[in-house]
């Protein structure tokens, strides 16, 4: 037991020194790191925001809105589909999570539910595997009436791709800030983790991609005003909306706008020449230049109405017809929001509103203090645990020492060579490590001792102490193991960064433990023969 | 080979020490289910002082620019905003404050709205240095998880001990580790301390802890059944403790050495986690003996069942 082979010791050194070497960038800076020559390895363990600072966002989709975008936007498919095939509705309703359609002529009924089966419904899911299906239901309701009802697939679809362009649209606004390092991704079905390393000040931020900012053109109503729309009933096809511009408090417009900002090729912030006002000028792509053209061309000496996020930015007359597609835009800006939305219009509107459920962050300052502080505890942790184990064990002592010294090396390593993060949480998981890994020294340790009482040679002593405490050792850690993969699965942020170090701890401690104390103690013996003393167990 | 003076540690734990462990085992197993009882008592009565994370709200670290906090002045400010109940705490340094606004009505933008107008007013006196905001549906799913984190933990490592042992065991196991769980929630009850994501996470390494110490003990156990054929059950429970009481004690003096450091000197932020680590881990050390032990002599466990049916399994240490 206590001979190793050569290739055994050959490659447990080894180990040990790849453990060095691959945990060595951690001592040195980003930059120091990064001059060196490619053959050196050069992973650093990634810190947590909670230790570099920065923010965490968790964003997510308002599913109701989203329904109700769905419905009104399924609202207008099924009335064009059905005018487009001569089945003409004499209503389309959304009523209750539904689309109600009401025809003119009951008999068209069947012809209607199948244009609206074939042109409105989508097929979604996959054939192959038996999961297809349409994303809406169509059905005949009583009378002359047809029920259109949203699938639970169909909606999780369309939510899964409002996510995943949600995700797109702010990559495209936050890396327009030009910080690299960012991570949005993905959480769930309807959740998007933002996270943003280095940055303290969230209100930018969640200015920045918190905002739906879908802009459009409205043609405004040309004789009521809001407040007659709103005694009684708007005309259809309007509505009244909120202004901000200043000047009145809402406007009755038409819902379905001119041009939206989709069509949209560029938008810069500026300063209006004549009255230093902060603008917004934009140009329109060739269909939106057409569309806007026509509309200017058509309503010369009347205003139009521009709308973001269902709020009136501004009302302009129109002055003569705008032909060449773009424009500017006026909304009693400050320089910082001019600059906002003219990034935000250029890198698209959210396809869904997004609410913050979660916010975490911590500023630099903080997180500096967070580091130095688990340093500080965790080299007193180390030096303490490390006095305790020379005095209780002697020269074994010495060995548990360096065999606790390649645990943590080999424990860095790992998370820097597999780019784990370390969290605050994750410096206590380390740190806890620590005095827990030296628990496999001493059940050995303490075996021996037994065994040496019980009147057993040093050698057969030594021997039996670690076949008999290796059981034991192994049945202890993977119970602990066997915790800290439960915090890994269902725990949320500091809990997965104290599981991640806890578990690579619990396998570089039975390495170190069994292995490099056992080659170590072997040197130990072989040099005690040599010159030959008479071997005496130290603990 | 190895440059290593020779030397010999020193004893610092008695050896061969013969103390009845189980004499006292009856009063302890009864104070303790006492314990449990006053604990589940707190926990229903008193409840617990959940952070953001299960409660839902916001806190908000500041640091005074000036050096000294006001905080008589930036109580009065945030109490106009009208935010409901605002506790403001000072904690480390005179230039620290912790600011904890409970969850606002109104959904998952509220929560924004008051963070929004609570930082307007303190910006210009104040750096922010951590800033947790919880919505009304992350902390309803993190109670969820982390209920059911631990119940699951313990699920587990149960499942574990009952497989590798028997269930006698087990039994013996599950006891102590609610035993360990349920005080650490009712001392965090009692003295009110702010109950967290990473209590739930303290309270799992003392699972994981505590059952450690208990497995070392079982092992010795079933060894020493397969041992001393003869030997009276209470004696042999008592052996076993004693064999395995220097390891205990050594074990359990580094792990809170090194917690003592994180609690001293590892700063504000994960200084509840330490202190529920410390407090778990001398409760885990106290039930692995005087509960997880005993339930095995209460249990009157039959010799033939686990020395007959470890036959196996037992050749691994001989």
């Amino acid at each position: 037991m206590l001979h190793f082979a050569r290739w055994k010791s050959l490659s447990i050194v080894a180990v040990c020194l790849a453990g060095l070497i691959l945990s060595l960038p951690n001592l040195f800076s980003k930059e120091t790191v990064k001059a060196w020559p490619d053959w050196l390895p050069k992973a650093q363990m990634p810190l947590g925001l909670d230790l570099q600072g920065g923010a965490h966002l968790l964003l997510a989709a308002n599913s109701d809105e989203l329904k109700k975008d769905w419905l009104s936007s399924l609202r207008e498919d099924a009335r064009k589909v059905l005018r487009e095939a001569k089945l003409y509705p004499a209503s389309v309703n959304v009523v209750g999570g539904t689309v109600r359609v009401t025809l003119l002529k009951p008999q068209d009924s069947d012809a209607a539910v199948k244009e609206l089966r074939t042109k409105v419904a989508q097929q979604i899911g996959n054939a192959l595997i038996g999961t297809a299906g349409t994303d809406i239901a169509v059905a005949k309701g009583e009378g002359a009436s047809i029920i259109l009802t949203p699938t639970e697939a169909g909606f999780l679809n369309r939510q899964t791709n409002a996510i995943t362009a949600s995700i797109e649209t702010i990559n495209r606004r936050v890396n327009a800030l030009g910080t690299s390092e960012s991570t949005v991704v993905r959480q769930g079905s309807d959740r998007i983790l933002v996270q943003f390393p280095g940055l303290s000040d969230t209100k930018g931020l969640k200015d920045l991609i918190g905002k739906t900012a879908k802009l459009s053109f409205h043609e405004v109503h040309a004789s009521m005003t809001p407040a007659e729309a709103q005694q009684g009933r708007p005309p259809v096809g309007f509505a009244v909306y909120p202004s901000q511009d200043g000047y009145v408090d809402s406007y009755l417009l038409r819902d379905i706008p001119i041009v939206q900002g989709d069509e949209l090729v560029d938008a810069q912030p500026g300063q209006d020449s004549r009255t230093g006002e902060w603008i917004i000028s934009f140009r329109f792509n060739q269909a939106g230049a057409r569309k806007f053209g026509r509309f200017t061309q058509a309503n010369v000496g009347r205003p139009f109405a521009i709308v973001l996020d269902k709020q009136v930015l501004s009302a302009p007359v129109i002055r003569e017809a705008i032909l060449g597609g773009s424009g500017q835009i006026s909304g009693r800006f400050s320089p910082d929001s001019a600059t906002t939305l003219a990034l935000q219009l250029r890198s698209g509107a959210l396809p869904t509103e997004l609410t913050i459920v979660e916010e975490r962050t911590v500023g630099p300052s903080l997180g500096a203090d967070s580091v130095s502080a688990g340093k500080t505890a965790a080299v007193v942790g180390a030096i303490a645990t490390c006095v305790l184990m020379v005095f209780a064990y002697g020269t074994f002592g010495v060995i548990a020492v360096f065999a606790l010294f390649f645990n943590m090396l080999l424990i860095t390593a790992t998370m820097s060579v597999v780019g784990m993060t370390l969290t605050l949480p994750g410096i206590a998981g380390l740190v806890l490590t620590l005095g827990m890994a030296v628990d496999a020294n001493v059940l050995i340790y303490e075996r021996i001792r037994e065994e040496v009482r019980s009147g057993r040679s040093p050698i057969n002593a030594i021997e039996a102490g670690f076949s008999r405490a290796f059981v034991t050792i192994l049945d202890s850690q993977l119970t602990t193991l066997a915790a800290a993969i439960i915090m890994f699965i269902l725990g949320a942020g500091p809990i997965r960064g104290f599981a991640v170090t806890l578990s690579v701890g619990i396998f570089t401690s039975i390495f170190t433990a069994v292995t490099v104390t056992r080659l170590l103690v072997a040197w130990w013996l072989a040099g005690q023969r040599a010159r030959a003393h008479k071997i005496v167990v130290p603990v | 080979m190895l440059p290593i003076p020779n030397f010999k540690g020193v004893d610092f734990f008695p050896h061969d020490t013969r103390i009845d462990f189980m004499r006292f085992k009856d009063i302890c197993f009864w104070a303790s289910v006492a314990a449990m009882v006053i604990s589940l008592g707190l926990f229903f009565a008193k409840g617990l002082n959940y952070g953001v994370d299960f409660k839902g709200g916001s806190m908000i670290e500041l640091k005074a620019k000036s050096g000294t906090a006001d905080v008589a002045a930036l109580r009065g400010d945030l109490g106009a905003l009208k935010l409901g109940d605002v506790q403001i705490q000072q904690f480390g340094g005179a230039g620290e404050v912790l600011v904890r606004l409970e969850q606002q009505p109104g959904g998952e933008e509220a929560q924004q709205i008051a963070l929004r107008k609570v930082t307007s007013k303190v910006d210009a006196a104040y750096e922010l240095r951590r800033v947790e905001v919880v919505g009304p549906a992350v902390s309803s799913e993190l109670r969820r998880t982390g209920t059911i984190a631990v119940l699951a933990g313990i699920f587990a490592i149960v499942l574990y001990v009952w497989f590798r042992f028997e269930w006698q065991f087990a039994l013996g196991t599950v006891l102590a580790l609610s035993h360990d769980t349920l005080l650490t929630v009712g001392l965090f009850s009692l003295l009110g301390l702010e109950f967290d994501l990473s209590t739930v996470a303290a309270l799992l390494t003392i699972l994981g802890y505590s059952v450690n110490d208990t497995v070392v003990i079982s092992d010795r156990i079933r060894e020493n059944l397969r041992r001393f054929k003869r030997m009276e059950l209470k004696e042999l429970l008592n052996l076993s403790i004693n064999e395995t009481l220097s390891r205990t004690l050594l074990t359990s003096s580094t792990t809170i050495i090194v917690l003592i450091a994180l609690l001293l000197l590892g700063g504000s932020v994960i200084r509840n986690f330490t202190f529920a680590m410390l407090f778990g881990i001398v409760v885990g050390t106290y039930s692995s003996i005087f509960i997880a032990a005993p339930v095995l002599d209460y249990m009157h466990i039959k010799r033939e069942t686990i020395v007959g049916e470890e036959k196996g399994a037992g050749n691994a240490k001989a």
